[in-house]
């Protein structure tokens, strides 16, 4: 079990982190919650994996789990579930604002952003037959 | 138990809920809540100034569970301080913004009322997952604030600094997991009790959880080579804003300096300093890449963020020393960097309010009307942020210079310090002759459409007035520096009152 859990949590933020360093938003909220699964299953991981034991410490337990990290990981996923929903609301609002989906400010982005630009590619259909290819292509 | 101690996280907590279901569409009573709360909270850090002045550490459990397994809140002389400081900052940045910037969005008012609720908490808690809500409440607020106006720069400029926080986050929780798992306890001061305690085998998952924590505290104080987020968001962020969030780096230098000299401090064993070798090779490349960047920048909010980078730099280079005498010094750098940083964004606000599309860009253009006035102002805050006497920010370099002396790196401070200083004030007298000075070449009359207000002057005046005051009672402030770095590295005091209060339960 101690493999399976390692492993899903390696590979949780292995994901998480090359989607975070995507270009675009969509991708990296993805990785930003992979991120926070990764982490809360790895809080709980710090209370050491038991397996049929109670949190909860009663007369007749022989022994228990620690319910510390369980209730830390209560709070985590509060936490992360709220801001999840804030990124995904500044993401569509950045996107509907400047047009396209990029992560970099548009001083820093790729040629392709402005390839994307819903706002540019209107511009281009009615700019002309040149400018269609380029809007076509987009 | 004092109840005194909850104020600061309690008044902007309930004042702000009241704006958000009271005063939503009322922006007189909004106003009038918010600056009431603003007053009172100065007023109340100052009350924890004074009585945190005696030398003792009160602490306050909450809900009355014993301190390590409930959480606490501990008022020592650096808590005290803080709390001033963000008081001090927040009214100041408040009387600024209620002249017209905080209609620009909704709900200005409840979330700077979280912000300060935010960083009062982290200044106050004495539990380190209790810090990382509390760093959760004043990132929160400030994503708000970040974005408030809107505009696509700023909300792409904004969800790069939310993205960047959250990982930052997930980081907090996994170092927080493995020091739990190795020590038990989530309590500071119990933790640097029981970290001589932890076992060899332990000590590598210990102190990677340890130097994990250091890179996000790092991230929020903006240390190279994790400062990038830090020039995007403050240029791009609302003036006011940008001038609140200069104390917001410092809540990471504040939790630097607690749990590395309370918890891995001398007694800490095998961990014993462990963020010193970390900690000083980055904040020296940070002061030489912010100043640097103030020379390159591009406008003067710009200008500022880097600044902020570089004095960042020197602060914790300075903290990296982990000496009494390093350390009163560091802090009176704190209180100056932070206040000159405050004032000049805020001057930056001004400059780009009157210049139409050019904003505060580096580029010449007609004179602006208050033109004079406002260049006395810059002139004063560059002054004191590059360092130049009479300011504090003189005073601030001298007692660092001195206080480094007595390490084996003090070559390295003396150089770096000096030669950097020269490239600030190269670049801020760059940056000020060319919006100021130049100005008056072209012929053009200045615009004077503008009306002017009195209230923005009287908060960058009274910031700018706090760092004189620094200045004149620079003797009487920092024999109390001393004294609050005599008690950060005399821990068991602060021990003993936290855990203390379980000795008398059980």
């Amino acid at each position: 079990m101690e493999f399976l859990v390692a492993s899903a949590i390696g590979v949780m933020t292995a994901a998480g982190i090359y989607l975070v360093l995507r270009a675009r938003t969509f991708p990296v909220v993805m990785g930003l919650s992979l991120l926070t699964y990764a982490t809360n299953l790895f809080l709980f991981a710090t209370g050491r994996l038991a397996i049929n034991q109670p949190p909860v410490i009663t007369a007749d337990a022989i022994s228990y789990v620690d319910p510390l990290p369980q209730a830390l990981v209560l709070t985590a996923i509060v936490i992360s579930f709220g801001m999840t929903a804030v990124i995904v609301v500044m993401a569509l609002r950045a996107y509907l604002e400047t047009g396209n989906d990029h992560v970099d400010l548009p001083g820093d982005a790729s040629p392709e952003a402005s390839d994307d630009d819903w706002k540019l590619r209107g511009h281009k259909q009615a700019a002309g037959p040149g400018a269609r290819k380029g809007g076509a292509r987009a | 138990m004092n109840h005194a101690l909850i104020l600061p996280i309690l008044v902007p907590a309930v004042v702000g809920a009241l704006l958000v279901i009271a005063a939503r569409y009322d922006r007189v009573l909004a106003r009038v809540f918010s600056v009431a709360s603003m007053v009172a909270m100065l007023a109340i850090a100052l009350g924890l100034f004074v009585i945190a002045g005696d030398g003792s550490v009160r602490t306050y459990a909450l809900g009355a569970w014993p301190a390590p397994f409930g959480i606490v809140l501990a008022l020592d002389r650096l808590s005290a301080l803080m709390l001033l400081l963000a008081a001090v900052l927040g009214l100041g940045v408040l009387l600024y913004a209620i002249n017209g910037w905080d209609l620009r969005g909704k709900h200005f008012h409840p979330l700077y009322q979280f912000q300060l609720m935010g960083i009062n908490g982290a200044f106050l808690t004495g539990d380190f997952f209790n810090l990382f809500v509390f760093f959760e409440i004043l990132l929160i607020a400030s994503y708000g604030l970040m974005v408030h106006g809107g505009g696509g720069l700023r909300v792409k400029a904004g969800v790069q600094y939310v993205v960047t926080n959250l990982v930052g986050s997930s980081v907090f929780l996994i170092a927080v997991g493995l020091i739990y798992s190795v020590t038990g306890t989530l309590n500071m001061a119990d933790l640097a009790v029981k970290v001589p305690q932890v076992p060899a085998a332990d000590q590598a998952l210990l102190q990677t959880g340890a130097v994990l924590l250091l890179l996000v505290f790092a991230v929020k104080a903006a240390l190279v080579p994790l400062h990038f987020w830090l020039p995007g968001t403050y240029a791009n962020a609302p003036g006011p804003v940008a001038a609140l969030f200069a104390v917001m780096t410092k809540v990471g230098a504040y939790s630097i300096i607690r749990l590395y000299v309370l918890a891995f401090g001398a007694d800490a064993g095998e961990a014993a300093w462990l963020a010193a070798p970390w900690l000083l090779p980055a904040a020296l490349l940070t002061l030489v890449l912010g100043m640097t960047g103030v020379l390159a920048a591009r406008s003067l909010g710009q200008m500022v963020s880097f600044a902020v980078i570089g004095s960042m730099g020197m602060l914790l280079a300075t903290v990296a020393v982990f000496t009494e005498q390093a350390t009163s010094a560091a802090l009176y750098y704190l209180i100056h960097s932070t206040l000159a940083a405050g004032a000049l964004f805020l001057i930056a606000d001004l400059v780009a309010e009157r210049r139409g599309l050019l904003r505060d860009r580096l580029v010449l253009a007609p004179r602006i009307a208050q033109g004079g006035l406002i260049a006395a102002l810059f002139f004063a805050a560059a002054i004191a942020i590059t360092g130049m006497p009479p300011l504090s920010g003189f005073i601030g370099k001298l007692l660092v210079l001195d206080g480094v002396r007595a390490s084996p790196h003090a070559v390295w401070f003396w150089a770096l310090i000096l030669s950097t200083s020269l490239i600030a004030i190269v670049g801020f007298s760059r940056g000020g002759s060319t919006l100021f000075w130049k100005a008056h070449a072209l012929q053009a009359a200045p615009a004077s459409a503008h009306r002017p207000d009195a209230l923005p002057f009287v908060a960058v005046g009274g910031l700018l007035a706090c760092l004189a005051l620094l200045t004149v009672f620079a003797g009487p402030v920092h024999a109390w520096l001393e004294l609050t770095a005599a008690q950060l590295y005399a821990p068991a005091g602060y021990i003993e009152a936290v855990l203390g209060l379980a000795g008398e339960v059980r």
